[in-house]
C-alpha cells in the first residue's frame, strides 16, 4: 500500500457511512411534496419560496451526505463552498437589476 | 503506521487540503462548474423577470410528470452511486460491481427519458426559437391555455431558447457522467479497485451527485416555477 493510499484509509476510517437509504427516503419525500407545493392555489410568490428553499434543502442533503461533506475536515469544507458565495452575489445582482 | 505516517504525503504530492489530488482537482473542477451553472441560472433569472409573458405556466408546455419520474431516477442513481463508494470503502467487491451497473443503467435511462422529452417537446411544436406556428401548442397559445402574455406563440423564444440551453447543457454533463461510470464500471470487473484504493468511484462518484444537485435545482426553477 503506498502511502497516499494508506492515507485514504486512514481518513475514511474516521466516519461511518450514514444510512444513505434514509437520505434517498426523504430526497423522494422531499420531491412529490414539492410536487405538490407547486399547483396549491396560494400566491405566486409564497409558492416559488416553499420551492425554492425546498430545492436548497435537497442540494443541501446530497451534499452534506451523498458527496460527504459532512465528514470532511473543515479545511476541504471551506475549499468546496467557496464558490457558493460568488454564485450567491451573481444570483443576487441580477435580481437587483428588476426589484429595485 | 500511525495516523501521522498516514497523512504524509508521498514524494512530489501536494497534500495541503489533506486529500488526495485526484479528490482535490474534481473539488476544483466542481467549484468552476458551479459558476457555470450559477451563470445559467443568473441568466435565466433575468430572462425570466425581463419577459415575464414570455414564459408558460407549469405543467401546460413541459410535461412534470414524466420529468418528476426523471428526477427520482437521478435521485436513485446517486444512491446507488454512494452505495458503491461505501461497498468498496467496506471490502464488498460484489456489491460495488453491482451498484456502479445500477448507477450506469439509470444514469443512461435519465438521458433516454430526456430525449425522448425532447422529441415529445419538438413534435408538439416547442423549438428552441419558440412555439412553431400551426403545432399543437401555437393553437392552444392562441386560444390563451398556456399562460403567455401574448396569443402571439412567437412570444416564447425566450422561453425556448433558456429551456433548451439550461436542461441541454445538463443533459450533455448527466451524459459525460454515465460514460465515465461505464469506464469506471468496467476498470471495477477488472479488479482495478481494492479496498485500499477505490479513489476512481470516490471522484467519479463527486462528479456524479454534484450532476444529481444540478439537476434539483434546474427541475425547481425551469419546471415548477
Amino acid at each position: 500500500m503506498t502511502d497516499m493510499q494508506a492515507s485514504q484509509a486512514a481518513h475514511e476510517e474516521h466516519f461511518a457511512h450514514p444510512n444513505y437509504w434514509v437520505v434517498w427516503a426523504a430526497l423522494a419525500a422531499l420531491t412529490l411534496v414539492e410536487l405538490g407545493v407547486a399547483f396549491l392555489p396560494w400566491p405566486r410568490a409564497v409558492v416559488v419560496l416553499i420551492l425554492v428553499v425546498m430545492a436548497v434543502w435537497k442540494a443541501v442533503l446530497v451534499a452534506l451526505y451523498f458527496m460527504h461533506l459532512r465528514f470532511e475536515a473543515n479545511r476541504m469544507r471551506i475549499f468546496a463552498l467557496a464558490p457558493l458565495p460568488l454564485a450567491v452575489i451573481i444570483v443576487i445582482a441580477v435580481m437587483t437589476e428588476f426589484i429595485w | 503506521m500511525t495516523h501521522a505516517a498516514a497523512m504524509r504525503a508521498p514524494a512530489g504530492r501536494e497534500m495541503g487540503a489533506g486529500v488526495y489530488n485526484e479528490k482535490l482537482g474534481i473539488w476544483v473542477f466542481l467549484g468552476s462548474e458551479v459558476m457555470f451553472f450559477t451563470a445559467l441560472i443568473g441568466s435565466y433569472i433575468i430572462l425570466r423577470f425581463a419577459n415575464p409573458g414570455a414564459f408558460a405556466h407549469p405543467g401546460k408546455v413541459l410535461n412534470i410528470p414524466i420529468t418528476a419520474i426523471n428526477t427520482f431516477l437521478l435521485i436513485c442513481s446517486s444512491v446507488t452511486m454512494v452505495k458503491a463508494f461505501a461497498a468498496a470503502n467496506m471490502g464488498d467487491m460484489g456489491k460495488m460491481k453491482l451498484y456502479l451497473v445500477a448507477t450506469t443503467l439509470i444514469g443512461a435511462s435519465f438521458v433516454g427519458v430526456q430525449v425522448y422529452e425532447y422529441l415529445h417537446l419538438i413534435h408538439a411544436g416547442f423549438l428552441p426559437s419558440g412555439i412553431r406556428e400551426g403545432s399543437e401548442l401555437a393553437e392552444l397559445a392562441v386560444a390563451g391555455e398556456l399562460g403567455l402574455g401574448s396569443a402571439d406563440p412567437a412570444v416564447a423564444g425566450v422561453y425556448g431558447s433558456s429551456f433548451y440551453t439550461m436542461t441541454g447543457f445538463h443533459g450533455f454533463h448527466v451524459t459525460c457522467g454515465v460514460v465515465c461510470m461505464a469506464y469506471v464500471t468496467i476498470k471495477a470487473f477488472r479488479g482495478k479497485y481494492t479496498q485500499a484504493d477505490h479513489r476512481g468511484i470516490e471522484v467519479v462518484g463527486l462528479y456524479w451527485h454534484f450532476v444529481d444537485l444540478v439537476w434539483i435545482i434546474l427541475f425547481t426553477i425551469v419546471y415548477l416555477v
